[in-house]
């Protein structure tokens, strides 16, 4: 009896498997590049002009990982590093669908291997090691290739002294690769330990939205933490405090205006001045001593030839590179 | 034979090893949750003795979700940090259901900071559902508390040793758990986000609990086979819950095993090795070849016979 009380349910799944899902009432769907706020809108190539910021409102729209790079970097210096990574499946996860379909689609969509891209490249003429988050790859959710990008970023960084800038934006761990997925958090933040110990500067941008495992491990580690206007940057979800705590939420509940106000952040700063921006803080982070610093405070000894390779790296970067205005003193 | 059998029964068949191997996930979840496992008192009570109890992040608050003290454990003093449920409504509620708050993390990074000071081994015993989701906790840096927690950990010059006793619920979890050794019980469970999380997420139905959890595989041995963690701790026969005394005294072995392991390693590759250790974690393609896979020799004495 229990058996075929068994197989009825299954018969029954099956056949909702066919009909179309009910969807939750959605909202009304706007075209990507109109303003969800003032609901100006845009040409492609208008809004990437304005570093898709909207002129009427100021309302940042997101940004792709590979448009960020074009962003911030100079033109020309960029040189990527880990590109031959992909996600594999360990779980053999199925949701709805199963994780490798999710990933094909993913990767069509982007043109992204996964949700991170990673290269040198030199800002406003500072060289350093820069990583950015790509939202539409499954909501720039972080696994294994995501934390191996970063932990290598980070290493290059490391190992050359030259600072690190993260431009951060996801929901959080994936959970297709659960527990994996967890300890990326883990590694990452050993990945900063290293690099902290090295003496090496990071700055981590938070762009809309950086909430549950990556603002909980190497994105709240900056030395410098910036965040984009209206980013965002809780912990846990909106949705899961409000069911949770059953409060009404603050208007700006997690917003990057509420972490500025209540000290979680260095400063919002807007796109347009984001560059500049990085570059003043990578100028000044060139003025330090390059020494790097045990964790009790005392000055260790520097790696052997640290200077030496910073100062060649400096140079090859500005010769290499004739779009590179200026450099440090 | 299999491939012969026309589609719909392949499917049905397909569906009925699913449907087994989902109970005995949920099965796991249940007893990894269950009301009268021990939690990390009950485990601090029987492994160490003149046990005395730390309070206090010294800026203001004591999260009581965790705990924390210094004991003698088999000749050696080593600290304790933990996260702690309630057992009846009204410590539960005094508990906070064992979701710390940002000065919960504050209060463990003070005691690693106690213990590395003055040479004590740490013990991590890691129950809670994640850390706590409030207007509050966000305001108050509850990621930033997360990620300075682990950081903290990985730079401890003392050996360190995490035990999943029962619920391993994500960031909240792991914020005590990036240690040398990590050890879980055979009962415990580990994950990202919660079942009902996921099922809310990936299927937009918290009913679909189950099949979160079978999907995700949150279970001891999983864990094991993925290298996250190093040891599945046997558990009496029905859970720990059954014989407290006895999972204790398997538990303290474990952890003792454990410390001479750690001990065995030169003290100042420690640092490095705790960080190669979760630098290996992760299995991905690369250049279209599988990388991360681990390979156990299949220890016998890291895994319980099933």
């Amino acid at each position: 009896v229990a058996r075929d009380e068994e197989t009825e349910d299954i018969q029954v799944e099956v056949e909702r498997e066919e009909t179309p899902r009910e969807q939750p009432p959605a909202r009304a769907k706007l075209h990507p590049n109109t303003c969800p706020v003032c609901k100006s809108h845009y040409r492609e190539d208008e809004l990437r002009a304005v570093l898709r910021v909207c002129t009427v409102c100021g309302h940042h729209f997101p940004v792709g990982a590979e448009e960020r790079v074009d962003q911030l970097a100079d033109p020309g210096s960029f040189r990527p590093l880990a590109e031959g990574l992909r996600s594999a499946d360990p779980l053999a996860f199925t949701d709805l669908r199963p994780y490798t379909e999710r990933l094909s689609e993913a990767e069509v969509a982007t043109g992204l291997g996964d949700a991170m891209v990673a290269g040198t490249a030199t800002v406003a003429g500072m060289p350093c090691v820069l990583c950015t988050m790509d939202f539409t790859f499954m909501g720039g959710s972080m696994g294994s290739v995501v934390g191996e990008i970063f932990t290598r970023a980070s290493d290059v960084a490391a190992e050359r002294g030259i600072p690190l800038v993260s431009v951060t934006s996801s929901g959080g761990a994936r959970m297709q690769e659960n527990i994996l997925a967890l300890m990326q958090m883990a590694k990452t933040v050993c990945a900063v330990d290293l690099l902290q110990e090295s003496g090496v500067p990071y700055i981590s941008v938070l762009a809309h939205p950086t909430t549950g495992g990556v603002i909980a491990s190497f994105a709240a580690l900056g030395d410098f933490v910036v965040s984009e206007p209206g980013a965002l940057l809780s912990f846990a979800g909106p949705r899961v405090v409000q069911e949770t705590t059953r409060e009404t939420l603050p208007a700006d509940f997690g917003r990057a205006e509420s972490s500025f106000e209540h000290g979680l952040i260095d400063a919002v700063v807007t796109r347009h001045d984001l560059k500049p921006k990085l570059g003043q803080i990578l100028r000044l982070c060139a003025g330090g001593t390059l020494v790097p610093m045990e964790p009790n405070g005392d000055a260790a000894v520097p790696p052997p030839g640290i200077v030496a390779r910073v100062m060649r790296f400096l140079r090859s970067s500005q010769h290499g590179d004739p779009h590179t205005n200026g450099g440090p003193a | 034979v299999n491939s012969r059998l026309p589609t719909p029964f392949r499917g049905l068949r397909r569906r009925l090893a699913e449907r087994a191997a989902e109970s005995d996930i949920w099965e796991a979840v249940e007893l990894a949750r269950h009301d009268s496992r021990p939690y990390t008192l009950d485990y601090a009570d029987r492994l160490v003795d003149d046990w005395i109890e730390l309070h206090g992040d010294r800026a203001g608050t004591d999260d009581h979700a965790i705990v924390s003290g210094v004991g003698s454990f088999r000749g050696r003093t080593i600290a304790i940090v933990g996260h702690q449920k309630g057992r009846d409504l009204k410590e539960r509620a005094f508990r906070n259901f064992g979701m710390a708050q940002p000065q919960g993390y504050a209060k463990a990074r003070r005691v690693f900071a106690l213990a590395d000071r003055l040479g004590f081994p740490v013990v991590t015993m890691i129950d809670t559902p994640g850390a706590y989701p409030g207007v509050e906790s966000e305001q108050g840096g509850q990621a930033a508390a997360i990620a300075q927690s682990m950081l903290a950990m990985t730079r401890l010059r003392v050996p360190t040793v995490a035990c999943v006793i029962g619920e391993g619920g994500s960031g909240g979890a792991l914020a005590i758990g990036v240690t040398d050794r990590v050890l879980m019980l055979e009962h415990a469970i580990y994950s990202v986000i919660s079942p009902e999380g996921c099922a809310t997420i990936l299927w937009r139905d918290v009913n679909q609990r189950r099949k979160a959890a079978a999907a995700f595989k949150p279970t001891a041995r999983f864990s094991y086979e993925l290298g996250v963690v190093d040891t599945v701790v046997a558990e009496p026969s029905g859970g720990a819950h059954r014989d407290v005394d006895r999972a204790a005294r398997l538990l303290g072995d474990a952890i003792a095993l454990a410390f001479d392991s750690i001990e065995a390693e030169p003290v100042e590759q420690r640092r490095a090795l705790r960080r190669a250790k979760f630098r290996r974690m992760g299995v991905w393609l690369e250049d279209g070849v599988l990388v991360g896979e681990k390979e156990h020799d299949h220890d016998p004495a890291a895994l319980p016979p099933e």
